[in-house]
């Protein structure tokens, strides 16, 4: 069968691939796009490790098809720090060490910052709760909740004292 | 050595990989490809138990796109007349066996065949394409069935007493005479547990790209514990010598212990040789869940006698452990690391290794250590309970120190096991209100810990900064914590220091990332580099003062004159030094070689509370406090991260995880939905005491932390549900399903 064309913006950049019909949209990051940084853990949704957001949604991207990207945006792990700048998750998640192996991290804090962009100041049971679709065997979680509310403080903060 | 003014060593330092693997740079095995590469596939045996009468590949060489089919024919057979070949802890006998099955599928998901293909859907149409003759034969997982009278023998060649047997091998530690033991004591209790296998949960699946170069220089990047154990088992079985094998090891994405035996890249590498292109595997979640891991479930009887004063004077225990389908189940941790928190003058502990149609156990996280603990933890819960003490004092009763004699051997030196109690006993965690439904258990746990063979450079750049390169993968954070002691021994800033892992030909040879020793043994070979540095910089520095070295100190990042007395001269610093380094002597550098010694065990001591929803059966771990003996903290943020991960792995191997098995002997759980690993939302924090009791044998004081706080878990979880609900659950999992029954039981006994 013929190979289907995609159109799609990655991490704010216009990018075309061609893809098989049965491909996930992990497989094409991973593969034709060269973005390594979204894991394969289970490919069933299971994970998380290959969590991405689109259109500011978050995905497991093993259960997306790539040509589902078609017109939407993606955004992935290797789009988070800006012009060589670590987002606050990424500099906290070091501060606190959130993470031991690496494997989950990429997807932890992609799934952290769409937690953020909706509620700026969730409990912890609200942290829990939203990354429970993240799974991490290395850290107990402790030091990734700590460090996901201390930005969502931190994050709070800067936007207050950026008020007039 | 000092080990509380340091300036690094204690330090929460951002991590040398941190950067690249919150940003998706990192490069895990899965994450490298190669042009030309083609993808490999495994064919498996569908059967627990199965003769292979005969393999037909003709089909799928055929097939357009396939490039090399292997079959146990290639691998290089260790013939099981020759007897052993150990490497490490392992058999080539059975690992050749457990890559590739030669005249018996043992277990579902064995290895039968391997295919490369120019895509992955070709690789696997060719494995379907594979025509295996199997004869199919009874099979047996359970112990109990593998133990009965006719049981289906894996090993036909095996005997016992004569007889085939499923039961591999028994050793026993032993101390007094426990029959004398018993006689003394005046309270006597005796129970039996069993375990289910759980698997070590890796979020990172099996995965290598191996590519042979026509001259048979092969080049092998994958993820695992030790890159020198890769190339040591991949070189003995396709027969290429270790010198030619370069194995570049890849961030690895958890171990845990089941990355310390090869599955793909001897494979690979077959395929690879054959096929002339790269070859990449990459085993997918229920490969991983079939195939690979766990470790084993048990079956435990402990019997324990004590005084009424609580003086413990006699221990029994039998710790029966599935090896899956080769010989080789943790038994070593079970017998050894049980009894050993104790002061005991009778001791015999047993262990009994037995086959069984399941995947070939790997090491979890101090081996068999917590199925021990988590018998013999839960009946001194119930001694406790009989005598009416308080459990923790039960236990500082009878608290191993400084000269006891442990059952396993060694008399210990100054250990922190006491002090983990009294800090337990002591936090406010112990003496917390507990509300309705809920309890609180507290259990102790040892392990080993290990040293052995480790190298490392240390070299300083021609800009005067340093890099250090060590043998040993890193898991969970030892880069920052080698990078925290170089620092500090040579007194120059911690973002000077690099530190990263050689692959085997470039550094020397280093044994697996294992047993805790990582950061023992690679700290002790890098302060000596450290050392052999600081005498050539003051070597140099004298020769630039033209005085004598002695009288040259090193001492915040530069060289001084010791005293004004060997003159006055502005400090000559690392940058210096390096400056002048090609006028002087050439490079400095210097590596160290090791086999390191003097690895002392530790200990643990967990506080556990839970909530029961009796309705649902729901255990919940409400609050969770470890304390640990870690002799020097380097780095307490990983040092807390150990104990926070291995607590989590335990209260999942407590109350959630087990393989569960169908009719057909397979596994039917075999992805993270039905294999409930603990998740976000499952787990309260985990507080964590840290008890500082440095290792005199060790220059910082570094003890292993990384195996111990997964000992005591599922005792302490354990403990809590009896304190609970005043009902003994004597089997793991405590799965809902499995406390809703035991909870409606005693009601519907009442109704009828
Ligand atoms: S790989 Fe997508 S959820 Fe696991
Ligand atoms: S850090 Fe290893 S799985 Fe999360």
């Amino acid at each position: 069968m013929a190979k289907l064309h995609v159109s799609t913006i990655v991490n704010g950049e216009p990018m075309e691939f061609l893809c098989e019909p049965y491909e996930t949209m992990l497989d094409a990051l991973r593969g034709q796009l060269g973005l390594t940084g979204s894991k394969e853990g289970c490919s069933s949704g299971d994970c998380g490790a290959c969590s991405i957001t689109v259109d500011g949604r978050l995905v497991c991207s093993c259960l997306m098809l790539a040509v589902e990207a078609e017109g939407h945006e993606i955004r992935t792990i290797e789009g988070m720090a800006k012009g060589g700048r670590l987002h606050p998750l990424q500099q906290k998640f070091l501060e606190h060490a959130a993470l031991q192996c690496g494997i989950c991290t990429s997807g932890m804090l992609v799934a952290s910052e769409a937690l953020l962009a909706r509620n700026s100041n969730p409990t912890e049971e609200e942290v829990r709760f939203w990354l429970a679709g993240n799974l991490c065997r290395c850290t107990g979680y402790d030091k990734i909740v700590r460090a996901v509310m201390e930005t969502a403080a931190e994050m709070r903060q800067v936007i207050l004292e950026a008020r007039p | 050595m000092n080990v509380v003014d340091n300036k690094w060593i204690g330090q929460r330092t951002i991590r040398p990989d941190g950067v690249d693997k919150v940003t998706g740079r990192a490069a895990f095995a899965a994450d490298t490809t190669m042009p030309g590469m083609i993808w490999g596939k495994v064919l498996r045996s569908p059967h627990p138990h199965a003769r292979i009468r005969s393999i037909n590949t003709a089909k799928a060489e055929a097939l357009p796109g396939v490039k090399a089919v292997v079959t146990s024919r290639d691998v290089v057979d260790f013939t099981i007349e020759k007897g052993a070949v150990m490497l490490g802890i392992q058999d080539m006998r059975w690992m050749c066996r457990n890559v590739m099955a030669r005249d018996k599928a043992l277990f579902p998901g064995h290895p039968v065949a391997a295919v490369a293909a120019t895509t992955e859907a070709i690789a696997a149409e060719a494995c379907r394409l594979i025509e295996v003759d199997y004869e199919v034969l009874p099979w047996a997982i359970e112990i109990d069935d593998a133990l009965k009278d006719g049981a289906p023998i894996l090993h036909e060649w095996h005997k016992v007493d004569g007889k085939p047997s499923n039961i591999m091998a028994r050793i026993e530690s032993k101390k007094g005479d426990i029959a004398q033991g018993f006689k003394d004591a005046e309270i006597v209790i005796e129970r039996s547990f069993t375990t289910r296998p759980v698997h070590q949960g890796y979020i990172e699946p099996h995965a290598c790209l191996i590519s042979v170069a026509a001259d048979g220089k092969t080049t092998i990047w994958s993820s695992s514990q030790g890159q020198f154990m890769v190339r040591a088992m991949t070189s003995m079985l396709t027969g290429i010598p270790q010198s030619d094998i370069r194995a570049i090891p890849a961030e690895i994405g958890g171990g845990f212990g089941g990355k310390t035996i090869v599955y793909l890249e001897p494979l690979a590498t077959l395929l690879a040789r054959k096929s002339g292109r790269p070859v990449k595997m990459v085993m997918t979640r229920e490969e991983v869940m079939r195939a690979t891991g766990p470790t084993s479930g048990s079956k435990s009887t402990v019997r324990i006698g004590a005084k009424k004063d609580g003086t413990i004077v006699a221990a029994h225990g039998a710790f029966y452990l599935q090896a899956g389908a080769f010989p080789g189940s943790p038994i070593r941790g079970a017998v050894g690391c049980s009894f050993a928190p104790y002061d005991i003058p009778h001791v015999l502990s047993e262990g009994f290794d037995v086959c069984c149609n399941r995947s070939k156990v790997a090491a979890y996280r101090a081996p068999g250590a917590p199925i021990g603990a988590y018998a013999v933890e839960c009946v001194l819960d119930e001694l406790a309970e009989r005598l009416k003490m308080d459990p923790l004092e039960l236990r500082l009763k009878n608290a191993a120190r400084q000269g006891t004699k442990a059952a396993h051997g060694p008399v210990f030196p100054r250990i922190g096991y006491i002090e983990t109690l009294e800090v337990a006993k002591n936090h406010p965690h112990y003496s917390a209100p507990l509300g309705k439904l809920q309890g609180r258990g507290v259990a102790s746990g040892f392990w080993f810990n290990a040293g052995g063979e480790s190298s490392a450079q240390v070299n300083i750049t021609e800009d005067g900064n340093v890099v250090v390169t060590t043998g040993h993968p890193d898991i969970g954070g030892s880069r920052a914590g080698i990078a925290n002691i170089c620092a500090e021994l040579l007194g120059i800033d911690y973002n000077r220091v690099s530190v990263i892992i050689g692959d085997t030909q470039t550094v020397g040879f280093s044994n697996l990332t294992g047993g805790s020793r990582v950061l023992f043994a690679s700290s002790m070979v890098v302060t000596q580099a450290a050392d052999k540095v600081i005498a050539t910089l003051r070597e140099r520095a004298a020769k630039v003062w033209e005085i004598d070295p002695e009288a040259v100190k090193w001492e915040n990042g530069a060289a001084h004159p010791v005293s004004p007395n060997a003159g006055e001269f502005k400090p000559l610093t690392l940058a210096d030094l390096a400056e002048k380094a090609p006028s002087q002597g050439g490079p400095i550098g210097a590596s160290v070689q090791l086999n390191t010694q003097g690895a002392e065990g530790g200990f643990g001591t967990h506080i556990c509370d839970v909530e029961v929803d009796v309705e649902l059966g729901i255990v919940r771990v409400i609050r969770y406090t470890a304390v640990q003996d870690v002799g020097r903290a380097v780095h307490p943020s990983y040092v807390e991260g150990q104990l926070q991960g291995g607590v989590a792995q335990g209260i999942g191997w407590a109350l959630n995880e087990e393989y569960i098995y169908n009719k057909d002997g397979k596994v039917d759980n075999p992805g993270f939905l039905d294999y409930r690993m603990p998740v976000c939302s499952d787990l309260p924090m985990i507080d964590c005491a840290l008890v500082e009791v440095p290792n005199p044998k060790h220059p910082q004081g570094v003890k292993g932390v990384g195996e111990v706080p997964l000992v005591p878990v599922m005792a302490a979880v354990a403990n809590a549900v009896h304190n609970a609900l005043g009902h003994r659950f004597y089997s793991l999992p405590m799965s809902p399903p499995k406390v809703s029954a035991e909870l409606d039981a005693p009601v519907q006994q009442a109704a009828e």
